[in-house]
């Protein structure tokens, strides 16, 4: 035998070897100087209302920390009283001291409602943060992993129709009103919505022919549900991401409006909207219930229309 | 509880990945059994998580003038004290005959079913009302959005539904209460006599639903406007009216079928929000009074009620999907919809 032939069994041996899986391989690409993100940023910012609610976001955020810093600020549970009488200020209008008037029992609205917002903001965040880490991870697994889906199938069908009124209300009670406890509430089934949507796109895009292939080369599970399935999926999970914002806040209210909120000492949007609603028959104490339901509002709505912006923007079909 | 209605998501529902091959005979009866376990379970799981709450709730205002004997022949009285399997069982056994149970703290003594009945009308009626009103209005509004696309109405009917979903429906309720009484001059609280009292409480109920089919059906109509089917029609010459109501109406009704049932059977659930503020004696607030006070057979019963219209209409409205279209395959095909 000759060397030659050797050399030429040794090569078609090599062509019926595996392909192995090798992670560096798989991240070549042509070069291109197309970025996603910096492409989305660019479609985002070209809508206005999107950027007018994200600096209105921004601005009240910050100022939820600023406020308290700022000269001549009092404390939200601070009772006011007159200096010459003593008495509580209840119910004191609009006036150049009390930019927001008082509660009441004399609290000054304008230093609740910006602690309000920052409690309620914090809790929405925590809420909408958890509900679709645990959402997305739950969904991904469901719908990629055939084995689980009968199973999965089975406990969402019961979770789900346990109403979520009887949840929340039952962990309200089991646990002394503080802000963990409502976070633990809402946290226990508000990620059902957002596992059965995830694994709905999962189902419909784990057999596209791109997928196949990385599966055939031998790519890992969870590499193909990180890097081929869940990008697919940024848009929509930053929509959902952003729409769980005011849910979180609506269900705040919710839970306040039954009686389950947060203690008057823990100001919220939620409990300021319950205090505002109980005296709204006296047209001239309804400030206490136009303050903190505008500034609930533009937050709300701010969310709702920056998550379909950015949605928008996500979407690399938008994108020039 | 929120508004009745179903807000219809564009996406199937987890599909039960059914391996026969047979009719929609089959399919129903399958589909029926598993329902049936899946309301055995939930209401399994509400009966153990009500045993899970502090006693006290069992006695009102009156735990603490009681002494431990005395708590404890309560406690017996109720049937509390025997280990929670057993009460399953003795709950289980009184289900099968039919029986819910009599209210022990809500209404103390009263049957369950004379405590539901007279709330029931109230809250189909308004439910009803709402559901109409919300298709009717909805369909339109969403309809003539998508005629309109980037045109003022369509800008003006989307900051409607950019509204109706971000601001939570209690503060909007609120201020609708407060301002449309005085501006039309209705009453604020319900009346059953009071014909007058019963438009806002039914407009209110409508608000979300209408804004959740109007942004569904703009949404499908945009996306079906382009498909080719639609290109064939106009082509065929068919007026813009026939185009609307024989295709794309036909066809955006199919997704609808699938939550329709539900929202219909779930109207007499009421809307907590809107009965409590103009005192409705509906069963909106029903099931939380029943939590917040332990009232465990009333709790029991409702959920029960709930959670079988729940599943039932999911049930039915699959059935009725898969009856008006027939592309719809419920057999092996059925999950890859």
């Amino acid at each position: 035998m000759t060397t030659k032939k050797n050399i030429e069994i040794l090569e078609n041996q090599a062509l019926f070897e595996l392909a192995n899986y090798d992670a560096s391989e798989s991240e070549r690409t042509g070069y291109s100087d197309y970025s996603y993100w910096g492409s989305t940023l660019k479609v985002f910012l070209k809508n206005k209302t999107a950027v007018l609610a994200l600096i209105l976001l921004g601005v009240l955020l910050s100022f939820t920390f600023v406020q308290p810093y700022l000269p001549g600020q009092r404390d939200p549970n601070e009772i006011n009283l007159s200096q010459e009488t003593f008495r509580q200020l209840r119910n004191v209008k609009p006036t150049s001291e009390f930019w927001f008037g008082t509660n009441s029992i004399g609290q000054d609205l304008w230093a609740r409602i910006w602690r309000g917002t920052r409690t309620s903001l914090m809790i929405a965040l925590l809420v909408a943060t958890w509900n679709i880490v645990i959402g997305v991870i739950v969904g991904a697994v469901w719908g990629y992993v055939r084995s689980l889906d009968r199973v999965i199938t089975e406990v969402y069908n019961v979770l789900n129709n346990i109403p979520t009124t009887i949840i929340m209300t039952l962990f309200a009670y089991m646990l002394r009103p503080s802000i963990s406890t409502m976070v633990i509430a809402m946290c226990a089934t508000g990620w059902l919505p957002v596992s059965r949507f995830v694994r709905t796109q999962v189902v419909i895009i784990r057999d596209r022919e791109y997928n196949l292939a990385s599966r055939c080369l031998g790519t890992p599970s969870t590499r193909i549900i990180t890097r081929n399935v869940l990008p697919y999926l940024v848009s929509v999970i930053m929509l959902r991401f952003a729409l769980a914002v005011p849910g979180a806040i609506g269900s705040e209210v919710f839970l306040t409006y039954i009686g389950l909120g947060l203690p008057l000492s823990t100001p919220s949007l939620g409990n300021l909207v319950n205090e505002g609603r109980q005296i709204m028959m006296i047209a001239s104490m309804r400030y206490q219930l136009i303050f903190p339901s505008v500034v609930l509002s533009l937050i709300t709505i701010s969310f709702y229309v920056m998550g379909n912006a950015f949605s928008d923007a996500a979407d690399p079909r938008n994108h020039v | 509880m929120g508004i009745p209605v179903t807000p219809i998501q564009h996406q199937p529902k987890p599909v039960h990945a059914s391996k026969h091959s047979g009719s929609l005979f089959n399919y129903t009866l399958k589909r029926a059994g598993q329902s049936l376990i899946t309301v055995l379970i939930v209401i399994t799981v509400v009966f153990l998580l009500m045993r899970l709450l502090p006693v006290e709730g069992y006695f009102g205002d009156g735990y603490d003038k009681l002494d431990a004997s005395q708590r404890e022949a309560v406690l017996k009285s109720m049937g509390l004290l025997e280990p929670w399997y057993m009460q399953l069982k003795n709950f289980y056994v009184d289900l099968f005959r039919g029986d819910l149970g009599t209210s022990i703290i809500f209404r103390p003594q009263i049957p369950i079913t004379e405590i539901i009945g007279p709330k029931i009308p109230y809250s189909a009626y308004f439910g009803f009302a709402a559901l109409l009103m919300s298709l009717s209005l909805g369909l339109c509004l969403g309809v003539f959005q998508a005629r309109e696309k980037g045109k003022w109405f369509d800008r003006l009917g989307t900051g409607y539904v950019v509204f109706i979903n971000a601001v939570p429906a209690a503060v909007y309720f609120l201020f609708i209460q407060l301002y449309a009484t005085q501006a039309f001059k209705l009453p604020i609280l319900f009346n059953k006599d009071k014909p007058s009292s019963w438009i806002l409480p039914a407009i209110c109920m409508s608000l979300g639903g209408i804004a959740g089919y109007a942004m569904w059906i703009r949404r499908f109509m945009v996306d079906e406007l382009n498909k080719d089917y639609i290109k064939l029609a106009r082509a065929k010459g068919l007026s813009n009216t026939d185009v609307m109501f024989k295709h794309v109406l036909r066809n955006a009704f199919v997704p609808m079928a699938q939550y329709l049932p539900t929202s219909l059977l779930m109207t007499i659930a009421g809307s907590l929000y809107i009965e409590s503020l103009y005192s409705i004696p509906g069963m909106g607030g029903l099931l939380i009074d029943a939590i917040s006070r332990q009232d465990n057979p009333l709790v029991q019963a409702l959920v029960l009620i709930y959670s079988t219209i729940g599943i039932f209409g999911l049930f039915m409205g699959d059935v009725l999907m898969a009856v008006i279209d027939p592309r719809i395959k419920l057999d092996k095909k059925g999950g890859a919809r």
